[in-house]
């Protein structure tokens, strides 16, 4: 226990550490074209949470962050890197966005439950697919996720352009559905309990990405097949052993990643622009392999991660808008950098953290020898 | 004091708060061979690797041959000529013994260049030091004993006047162990030291001049050879009285619980694995397998533990009968009453980075007593392990820490525990021992002869022959896939079970 604890705060050290050199390097560069880093930092914070909007998009953002940032947790916990969220998102959404042209007039308490069944259905396709050609097959989920991301571009194009597209309309989207099936947005639900707040995509699938969250955590540690697949994911050998399926395993876990990446479409599409549009998903399915590699793979850790994505998506954001020489391309630096730090390197300042905490902490008792 | 080739002085080594090395002294007069025993963990090979330069200890000092020297790196030990033969083979598969040999040390432009002159020096080597082998074989033609050689001469070639032997003969027949015993001893001989690294009492006593004994970290005893005993060095190691021999009762077989017929095994490279095997096991009997690792032994315990397929052949089970049409899979053969404690604990029988309350489901963990409708019952499973952390003397008795913290004896114990508590009717226990001390290897070796003496059939796999001798009533012999013979185990010879092990039949004697 007091090991695992130990352990815990080296973690939460490192992460921290890591963080802070990327905003550090991040100021200098700021710095360096003749801006204050101090001001930009300020800005970006007063972006993100300084006014009602700003949270409204910071949370709006991180919903989306959530479920990406889960789908790749739930295939790393299965050995699996999952670099394919964008394209079972995009795949998921759009199921999403038909169920809503179809049944437009469908109380939204039938179509939501539907929604997330068809998301499942679809975005865990796009991800059962690479998972059973790894599982029978060997072929490595990075490259045919990727390559089912490009696909599911081209699909998307084709049908928006060709099927789905009003033929009054120019650009590549189908018509808005009907407002029955909107998610409720975030003001609208305040407004039940008499609170006004400001109009923002914030929408209730919030409340599902925190639902998701839970789940994912009772369902990796505490169920029999939660188990199965962490068992796979560390050790396949032992798995093997245990009588556990190996390629059943991963293919289950690619189809919940799959829908669970599906999920933005929920967000997006239902709750958001209320339309199947092109490249909604864009850098979601992406940002969620850092958000989960940040948080460790862990539901709470993946929560505060999203809600640094979403802080330097919408500060990010209020940045370029503020300050003159920082444009979009200088949030994406500081992302980077983050993603640098606290996924790449992440491990670049472990010996000395566990030095300073080693000799802080009172002896630590190891059993094993050498 | 010239006449010492090494004398390491207060090492201390800690690796964290753990410390591996506490104030070690160890004196080797030149031309000896030196043995150092001790249990895992006890330090040795932290000793070893503080001597060839892979850690560099904390305190202390290192003297070689009068001249304090520091070193840094295998390359700094390689230079005050000392050499180390590892326990796993640094080799590379598919180059010749030459390249191996000159592997590091070539020189000039053209690489043909040093190959003629290696192979000219070369040939002299072998010949001081009558060890032949054929330069120009690729190693992966060539038998362990013969690739054990070609790094004895990697090292004498680079100029080593002290040899490291890292547990050199856990790879080797009998046979094969003498004739590298006769090896050093010619070494000796010609005035090199050795220092030869063991957890086997008998090899200590056949070989070595002095014995250092070292245990938790601390060197205990220094004896020479000729004036002590199996029984003494056994106390220094463990620190109490050990009892080396198992008394067990005479076996009183039963039905036939296992019946292996005519299976097979071909591997993914299309070789065969395992050829024409036919056995019985009965109930209240220990049949023990020996051979030397790799004559497919492990293959055979996956076939019949349902790790892998069956190709062809038949399993009788427990009155069951399974055929390679069933596709069975460990789960199945688990549910049929096998127990199986796999030879590789930490890839296989563990998944080492769970806590140990994780690993006692393994396998079972669809079980309904530790299955509520959706989610696991912790409770059970904590209760569950801390019985068995009870029953077999696990240390510490935490089921929350990680596997991996544990020592490999509690390690053993844990899936030991977990297999035995399941009441199987058949126990397939391949290695128990391997990388076990001596303390829980006298526990581990009483739980199996218990289950025999609960009328459950026993498998043993091991390639430890004094275990096969000691626990087996019957004993079958593999080498290269087939079953060589079998030897009851009260007439059983080690000379007569070693010519089998080669893959000598008793006709051709």
């Amino acid at each position: 226990m007091k090991e695992s604890r130990t352990n815990n705060i080296i973690v939460t050290l490192i992460t921290t550490t890591n963080l802070l050199v990327a905003f550090i390097i991040s100021g200098i560069v700021i710095w360096s074209l003749g801006e204050d880093p101090w001001f930009a930092l300020k800005t970006m914070l007063y972006g993100a949470f300084g006014y009602e909007e700003g949270l409204g998009y910071t949370l709006y953002y991180t919903t989306n962050f959530i479920f990406t940032g889960l789908a790749f947790a739930v295939c790393f916990h299965c050995g699996l890197f999952n670099i394919g969220a964008e394209g079972q998102a995009y795949i998921g959404g759009m199921a999403v966005g038909l169920i809503c042209l179809w049944f437009e007039n469908w109380p939204l308490l039938l179509v939501f439950p539907l929604a997330v069944v068809v998301s499942i259905i679809f975005g865990g396709l796009w991800g059962a697919i690479p998972g059973y050609l790894k599982g029978r097959h060997g072929s490595h989920e990075v490259v045919t996720t990727i390559m089912f991301n490009f696909i599911a571009s081209v699909v998307m194009v084709y049908l928006l352009s060709h099927v789905l597209r009003p033929p009054e309309k120019m650009s590549p989207e189908s018509r808005v559905f009907a407002e029955k099936v909107w998610i409720p947005q975030m003001h609208e639900i305040f407004d039940w309990f008499g609170i006004i707040i400001t109009q923002t995509p914030l929408n209730g699938t919030f409340f599902f990405a925190l639902v998701c969250l839970f789940l994912v955590w009772r369902f990796i540690w505490y169920t029999r097949w939660g188990y199965e697949l962490r068992t796979v994911g560390t050790s396949e050998s032992a798995a093997i052993y245990a009588g556990i399926n190996v390629s059943r395993n991963i293919v289950i876990a690619m189809t919940i990643g799959g829908g669970l990446s599906g999920f933005v479409g929920i967000n997006e599409i239902m709750g958001s622009s209320h339309r199947i549009m092109l490249n909604f998903q864009e850098g979601i399915g992406f940002t969620g392999i850092a958000v989960s590699l940040i948080g460790r793979n862990h539901p709470l850790g993946i929560l505060l991660a999203s809600l640094l994505f979403g802080i330097l998506y919408q500060g990010g954001a209020e940045l370029s808008f503020e300050v003159q020489s920082i444009d979009r391309h200088m949030v994406v630096l500081i992302q980077g950098l983050v993603i640098l730090f606290a996924g790449a390197l992440e491990n670049l300042f472990r010996p000395q953290i566990e030095n300073i905490v080693k000799h802080f902490l009172p002896k630590i008792n190891v059993t094993k020898l050498f | 004091m010239s006449n010492l080739a090494i004398e390491l002085e207060k090492i201390n080594k800690n690796f964290g708060k753990i410390c591996a090395n506490k104030d070690v002294s160890l004196k080797v007069k030149a031309g000896t061979i030196h043995g150092i025993i001790g249990e895992n963990g006890a330090g040795k090979s932290t000793l070893m690797s503080v001597l060839y330069g892979f850690y560099q200890a904390d305190s202390g000092e290192i003297n070689i041959h009068g001249k304090q020297t520091l070193i840094r790196s295998a390359y700094d030990a390689i230079s005050a000529g000392i050499g180390m033969v590892h326990q796993h083979f640094m080799l590379v598969d598919n180059f010749s013994v030459l390249e191996n040999i000159i592997l590091g040390t070539e020189s000039g432009f053209s690489l043909t260049e040093s190959l003629d002159r290696s192979s000219k020096e070369l040939s002299y080597i072998e010949k001081e030091y009558h060890l032949e082998v054929d330069i120009n074989a690729t190693i992966n033609t060539l038998p362990v004993g013969l690739q054990q050689r070609v790094e004895i001469l990697k090292a004498l070639y680079r100029g080593a006047e002290i040899l490291i032997l890292d547990e050199p003969t856990g790879v080797l027949t009998p046979q094969e162990a003498d004739h590298l015993f006769r090896i050093l001893s010619e070494l000796r001989d010609q005035g090199k030291t050795v220092i030869f690294i063991t957890h086997k009492l008998r090899e200590i006593m056949a070989i070595t001049d002095n014995v250092s004994v070292m245990r938790g970290g601390k060197m205990v005893a220094h004896r020479q050879t000729s004036e002590t005993n199996k029984e003494d060095l056994a106390e220094l190691m463990v620190g109490r009285k050990v009892i080396l021999r198992i008394d067990k009762e005479p076996a009183k077989p039963g039905e036939v619980i296992l019946k292996v017929e005519n299976i097979n095994l071909v591997d993914d490279s299309y070789v065969q694995r395992v050829k024409d095997v036919n056995f019985e096991v009965h109930s209240g009997e220990i049949l023990g397998i020996a051979g030397v690792s790799g004559n497919g032994q492990s293959e055979l315990m996956d076939l019949i533990t349902g790790i892998r397929p069956l190709q062809n052949g038949r399993i009788h089970i427990n009155k069951k009968i399974i055929t390679n049409d069933m596709n069975v899979d460990s789960a199945v053969m688990r549910k049929l009453g096998i127990g199986h404690v796999p030879e590789d604990r930490q890839r296989r029988g563990l998944v080492t980075e769970f806590s140990a309350n994780e690993n006692v489901i393994l396998g079972y963990h669809k079980d309904p007593s530790y299955n509520r409708f959706l989610e696991m019952d912790k409770v059970a499973i904590v209760k569950s392990c801390e019985k068995n952390m009870k029953h077999f003397d696990v240390r510490p008795d935490n089921p929350f820490l990680k596997v991996s913290l544990f020592s490999g004896g509690n390690q053993q114990k844990l899936v030991l525990a977990r297999e035995i508590a399941r009441d199987p009717k058949l126990l397939v226990v391949g290695q128990p021992t391997r990388g076990v001390d001596i303390g829980a290897i006298e526990f581990i070796h009483r739980q199996i002869i218990d289950m025999r003496d609960a009328g459950k059939a026993v498998l043993l796999v091991s390639v430890e022959l004094d275990e096969i001798l000691s626990l087996s009533d019957r004993i079958l012999v593999m080498f290269e896939g087939q079953i060589m013979g079998e030897i009851l185990a009260n007439n059983a010879s080690e000379r007569e079970i070693g010519l089998l092990m080669a893959g000598i039949k008793k006709e051709a004697l």
